[in-house]
């Protein structure tokens, strides 16, 4: 039963002092799980590879396997499914109530002041930063594990190809008989998989 | 459909397609939310964002938190998150009950799928900058603020290069930039 304690006190200290994103917190999750001996070095690195390769948040997706697998590995009797699924749960709920909390009073704050002329100030000074975060998130992505992580020539060129494609497709609406469509972004993200699919398999 | 129910399933949605962090689930959001819905502005959504950042966290659940409470309030903010957090729950669940690591992992139709989808990634991260600088209404007097962040943050230079310290000094300079004229001028006033 102490595993649980320890795995909620454990993820609500990641979601307190995560800061800077999903591979930021890693290094926390690491020491928080790994030293304790709650699961193996290998494991970890699976389990980060595995978060990355599907959708949503690192963050949840790896409290959410985490919390899944840790109470077995401490306790053989706690490997059942049923108390698996507790581990995941609590591990989940821990991590994301702290900044779910801080998040929720400070926008009642701000909503509170909302009129303001220090409120409305501060964030007229916070707009362009955002824009300059946004880029900077964009510019560090464009590297190397995202662009040709096999290290072959050709498949550069072709994501490179990919990356143009679908900037062209979010930003430009498309003319379509006197109406203007944008395609969704989520269509996006299939139509580069698919194509991914064909050009890297 | 109640607007609960529109706010969770757009949500889900958010969720079930961020790949690559919180910061890739902007393009989704700006078409459902701004575009689609009419919920709130883009400028608005700004706002939120330098909320959302500013706070320790996930950013992805962060931002549904705060659009969620700007939309519908509290239990709008719960069901934004929920929604955000329930598909990566319920994928995760199916990979540790059914299968191994090994198995993804090792996985080419998996990991060619990825390939393709990164590099798209990047471009529905590129599309929110100019979207946003349009929202942000800059002028020649602020257009070099995102540049400078842009680049000092990309190079990597340990605390002048951390985010926080650029909302730290963004609000800071937003205030100044209103307290002090007004502070000239009951000066001379007097």
């Amino acid at each position: 039963m102490n595993i649980y304690w320890q795995l909620v006190w454990a993820y609500i200290k990641i979601g307190i002092f995560g800061f800077g994103g999903g591979y930021a917190m890693l290094s926390l999750v690491e020491k928080a799980v790994v030293s304790p001996g709650w699961i193996s070095e290998t494991m970890f690195t699976d389990i980060v590879a595995i978060s990355q390769m599907t959708p949503g948040p690192i963050g949840i997706n790896s409290a959410t396997y985490i919390g899944y697998v840790a109470p077995g590995e401490v306790d053989p009797a706690l490997s059942s499914i049923g108390w698996s699924l507790l581990g995941s749960l609590l591990a989940t709920l821990a991590v994301v109530i702290p900044s779910f909390l801080l998040v929720l009073y400070s926008s009642h704050f701000i909503r509170k002041h909302s009129e303001s002329g220090v409120i409305k100030a501060v964030f007229s000074g916070l707009r362009p930063v955002i824009v300059g975060l946004i880029a900077a998130a964009a510019i560090m992505l464009m590297n190397a594990p995202n662009f040709n992580p096999r290290g072959i020539g050709w498949q550069l060129w072709t994501n490179i190809g990919i990356c143009v494609a679908a900037f062209c497709l979010a930003y430009f609406p498309i003319k379509f008989s006197r109406k203007s469509i944008k395609v969704h972004p989520i269509l996006i993200i299939v139509l580069a998989g698919i194509t991914g699919l064909f050009l890297y398999y | 459909m109640g607007p609960y129910l529109s706010l969770f399933t757009t949500f889900f949605k958010i969720g079930a397609f961020t790949f690559g962090g919180g910061w890739a689930m902007i393009s989704i959001i700006e078409r459902e939310i701004v575009d689609r819905h009419g919920w709130i502005k883009r400028e608005e959504f700004l706002d939120l964002l330098a909320v959302a950042q500013s706070l320790p966290g996930i950013l992805a659940v962060n931002i549904a938190t705060a659009v969620g409470d700007r939309i519908k309030g509290g239990r709008g903010s719960v069901v934004a998150a929920a929604g955000t957090i329930l598909p990566s729950f319920l994928i995760i669940l199916a990979i540790a009950i059914f299968l191994t690591p090994e198995i993804i992992k090792n996985n080419r139709v998996v990991s060619a799928i990825f390939m393709g989808i990164r590099p798209a990634v990047v471009a529905l991260i590129i599309a929110p900058v100019i979207t946003s600088a349009k929202a942000a209404k800059l002028k020649w007097k602020t257009v070099w603020i995102p540049l400078v962040v842009a680049l000092m943050i990309s190079l990597d230079l340990g605390l002048v290069s951390n985010p926080i310290f650029f909302i730290v000094l963004g609000g800071l300079g937003g205030f100044l930039a209103w307290w002090l004229p007004q502070r000239y001028k009951a000066k001379s006033k007097q």
